[in-house]
Order: C-alpha cells, then structure tokens, then sequence
C-alpha cells in the first residue's frame, strides 16, 4: 500500500520534489547529530581522564581499553564470557515468556483464580528481587541462580502484562466465537492469543533487558565466567580496563539484541496494523 | 454454487421459536427486567424485522436466539427441539465486522467452519464462492485493514453464511456503515439471503430498513422488552413479487407502513 509513496515519479510537483529534499535532509541531520553526539562522549572520556581532570584510576579511558580488549579477544576468553551472559540471557527470557504466558492464559481462564492471586501478584512484582540473590545461590547452585534470577526479574511483569493484554481483546470477537459455538480453549487458541501477539511482542522487548539485569546481578555472585563476573571480579582486583572494557561488550550485547527483537517485531507486525 | 450446497446434507428447514422468554439482569445495585414475555415463531424462509427505541432489548433477544445467553424463564425451540447453546443451524452476523485483523479475508471466513470443525476444504471451497459472489474474488488474501468498510461486511455475511445456517441473525448490521453503502449493500445481502433460502432476523432501529427488507415487522415496546405490535409488510402495487428493498423504498406503500410504524414506535425525543 506505502508503494506509491516511494516510487516518487520524474513527474512529481517542484512543491513535492522540496519536500522530499528537505525531508532527506532532516534525517540525515539527524543522524549525524547522533553520531557527533557519541563522538563527543567518547572524546571527553578519552581527554578528561588523560588531563588528569578525574582520576584515571576509576574511570580508565577509551584508548586504554583497546589494547585490554584484544587482549581478552586474542585467547578467546572474552567470546567464552560474552557467550555465557547471552546463552544465560535467552534462557531466561524464553522460560519467563513461556512461563508468564501460560500463567497469564491460567488467570484468564478463571477470573476466580486470578482474583485470589491478584495481589500476591502485585507484591511480587513490587518486590526487589535482587535481595533474593544469596538466597538463589543457596537453593540452586551456581548455574541455575543466574536463570533463576532472570526469570524472578522478568516474570512477574510479563504475566501482569500479558494478562492485561488478554483481557482488553475485544469482547465482541470472543462473542463472535461464541457464536458459532466455540469452547472457552478455542477462544483462547482462535481468538486471544493470537490477537494478543502485538502485547506479547510489547513484553518480548521489555523482558530481554529484565532477563539481562537478572543474568548481570546472578553472575555478581556466584558465576565464574560471564560479563558479569568479568565486572565483579575486575572491580575486585581494581583492574578498571576489564571492567570497562565488560561494560562496553555488553552495551553493544544489548543493543543487538534489542536489534533482533525489533526485527522480530517489524515482521510480526506488518500483519497487525 | 449449487454443487457446494447440495454437497452440505439438506434437512428440513429450521423453525425457530421463542416461548414466553423473560430476562432480568442483576447487580448489586438492582434487577433490571429486560425482556418480558417474550413469544416469538420464524417460519422457514421468513423474513422478519425487530424494532425497537435503543435499550429496548432488541439486540439481548438475538442472542437468546442465538443461544449466547440463556434467559431467566421461557424456552428457545428449533423445530421443537429446546435448545440451551449455540447451534450451527443458526448464524449471527453481529454490528461490526469484527474481522480478526491477523488473518487474511478468506482466513476470516473460515473461522466458524474452523471453530466448528467442519470440513476445512470443502468450507474453503464455499468461502471462496460466497466471497467471489460479493464481488471479493480478488481479495482473498488480502488483509482487512486493506478493505473498505461495506467490503468488510460482505467478508462478515459469508463469514456467517458459510457454515450454511437455516436461520441467520442480523444485528443492526449495517450500523456502522455510511447511507450510500447501506442501501447499496442492503439489496445484496438481501439477494443473497434470499437465493439460499435463509430464514432472517432483522433487528434494527432504522423503520425504512426493516419495511425495505422484510415479510414482517415486530415492534417492541420500550424496557422491559414485549412485543407491542405486529405488521406484515406486502407491495400490490410492485409487479413480480417481492421487490428489492430500494426499490421497495419508492413505492407507495413504503410511506404508509413507514407513518404507521412511526406512531407504534412512540418516538420522544428527550432532553
């Protein structure tokens, strides 16, 4: 349908033909706003450190982080340690997708059950869950705290969410189900949940930087490879390049992956407009 | 056509009928009496308009028909037989579309064939054809968003129609519609309707409407819901039978039946 609009013809008005230039101009402008911006900070965080400004012992500088991360690249570590956090990562934000959609459909199955559950729901959610971390690495040993953090983190949100997704489907399609004769699981299968993919592509994108939160904070304290732990123990020997250099990989760890959901999210979403 | 509708088992038509139906609504507040002894018969092939000021019960008393909500006393029969939910032999074609926006048109028309299991080839079969008889043949896989408001509500009436029910349900259908696509797509459906030998409900609070389209008007009074009245809708003056319902709105009788339904309906304007 937008094909027409961006096959602007030879023949287009002069009126259009600015538009469009200034339109070009302001995006590029935009951009490179955008890039100057990053430049800049990355300036100030190479020169003020390096005039002695802040001290370079706590915040360490660009140039210096260089050498530090080929040194972690050379020998592998730092792709081992970047695997652990995301592989970490994707666990658990499929486990709490997959288990807060099914809770989520299980309280919008029974209103009764939901109301009962409601507020416990809420405090759960309120809950810092981080104070649960030592506990965590009591119960479930090193691995299975850092997934078990990230599902805490994440999953009470994303049932609330889902939830309330599932119930503010249009109750005249449920009624149009029911005429013909649908059963309350084949309102769920035909009708809710696929109407409910924008909302759960919504708790996607929110759910992998809880998950990620969750991972980091686990491998704090009980992992021995991770960003996290890379962070946590370079803090400790006071070795600020590895912990900055940790810090770096996982801001551009997050950015890809926020990447890929967006992807995920401008398929899905072309159906649903 | 006529291949896919004598494949489908062809049973007597349904007769349906309403028995002394009431219905009260209850909250905290209150009870509310919607309807009152409501008796009601469609006969098979039948055409019958409901009228009725907004809040009258009109749209409650379809879905007792339908089968959606169960009324505190009173019966529902088809050919006899009580019913106590939905049944495949009645269809109901709600307000809006409500076209799930995730499945392409002919997804769309399917949906009842799907939900009651019918067979999925020979229900994609007959949704193609009703669909192509609406002139939507070249929308198929299209998705609503791409389709104009009176096209998505012929998607809707083959959506109803292809489970091939006896009795089809009208719920104000062409409400959200603007007044060149109403009466256009009025003559339609009602071709169709009438081709496949449906028995109809209209309910519908437009007077013209109901005398264009239907054999029989019922008027309801205002809350609670009875049946105040009765009309039976007849053209003499139109040769060669019925006559379709924009024609039917030039006749003379149209304005006759048109004043007198106005007077039974009472009509204050508040405020």
């Amino acid at each position: 349908m937008s094909k027409a609009e961006s096959t602007a013809p030879a023949a287009c008005s002069a009126q259009y033909r600015s538009f469009l230039r200034r339109d070009r101009r302001n995006r590029a402008l935009c951009a490179a706003t955008q890039a100057a911006l990053l430049l800049l900070l990355l300036a100030l965080w190479e020169i003020l450190p390096r005039m002695q400004w802040v001290n370079p012992m706590f915040t360490s500088y660009p140039s210096a982080l260089w050498p530090t991360f080929l040194d972690l690249a050379k020998n592998g570590k730092l792709a081992h340690h970047t695997w652990s956090t995301l592989s970490a990562t994707i666990i658990g934000f499929t486990l709490s997708m997959l288990l807060g959609t099914l809770v989520a459909a299980a309280l919008w199955w029974s209103d009764y059950v939901y109301k009962i559950l409601d507020p416990f729901l809420v405090v759960a959610n309120a809950m810092p869950k981080i104070a649960f971390v030592p506990i965590f690495y009591i119960w479930l040993g090193s691995d299975y705290s850092i997934y078990g953090m990230a599902v805490a983190i994440a999953v009470f949100i994303t049932i609330m969410t889902a939830h309330t997704g599932f119930r503010s489907i249009d109750p005249n399609k449920i009624k149009l189900a029911r005429t013909f004769g649908a059963t309350r699981l084949q309102v769920l299968i035909k009708v809710v949940l696929p109407g409910s993919v924008p909302t759960l592509i919504s708790v996607l994108k929110m759910n992998v930087g809880l998950a990620l939160v969750g991972v980091i904070v686990g491998e704090f304290q009980s992992a021995n490879s991770g960003l996290g732990f890379l962070i946590i123990n370079g803090s400790q020997i006071f070795k600020m390049n590895v912990v900055m250099t940790a810090i770096a990989v996982l801001a551009v760890l997050s950015g890809l992956m926020y990447l890929a959901i967006y992807r995920i999210e401008m398929a899905v979403m072309r159906r649903y407009a | 056509m006529s291949a896919v509708l004598a494949a489908v088992p062809s049973v007597a038509q349904a007769r349906l009928e309403l028995r002394d139906i009431s219905l009260r609504y209850f909250t905290r507040e209150g009870e509310t009496e919607a309807l009152s002894g409501i008796s009601f018969t469609l006969a098979p092939s039948e055409f019958v308009g409901i009228i009725g000021q907004s809040g009258c019960g009109k749209s409650t008393m379809l879905s007792i028909m339908a089968g959606i909500l169960a009324p505190t006393s009173g019966k529902v029969l088809i050919d006899g037989q009580r019913i106590a939910g939905p049944m495949p032999r009645v269809g109901y074609m709600l307000q809006q579309d409500y076209l799930f926006e995730w499945r392409t048109i002919v997804d769309n028309a399917v949906l009842g064939a799907e939900i009651q299991g019918l067979d999925r080839d020979r229900a994609r079969a007959r949704a193609v054809q009703l669909l192509e008889k609406c002139g939507l043949g070249d929308f198929l896989h299209h998705y609503p968003r791409q389709l104009s408001g009176g096209m998505r509500q012929r998607v809707a009436l083959a959506r109803t129609l292809v489970t091939n029910p006896d009795v089809v349900l009208l719920d104000e259908p062409f409400s959200a519609l603007d007044s060149q696509t109403r009466l256009a797509i009025a003559d339609e459906v009602v071709d169709l309707l009438r081709q496949e030998g449906k028995a109809v409900v209209l309910v519908t609070h437009d007077i013209g409407e109901a005398i264009a389209m239907t054999d029989r008007v019922v008027v309801l009074s205002r809350r609670p819901g009875r049946i105040r009245s009765e009309f039976h809708i007849d053209f003499p003056s139109h040769r060669g039978g019925r006559p379709t319902p924009f024609a039917a709105r030039s006749l003379p009788e149209f304005n006759d039946y048109f004043n007198t339904l106005w007077k039974e309906l009472d009509v204050h304007v508040e405020g």
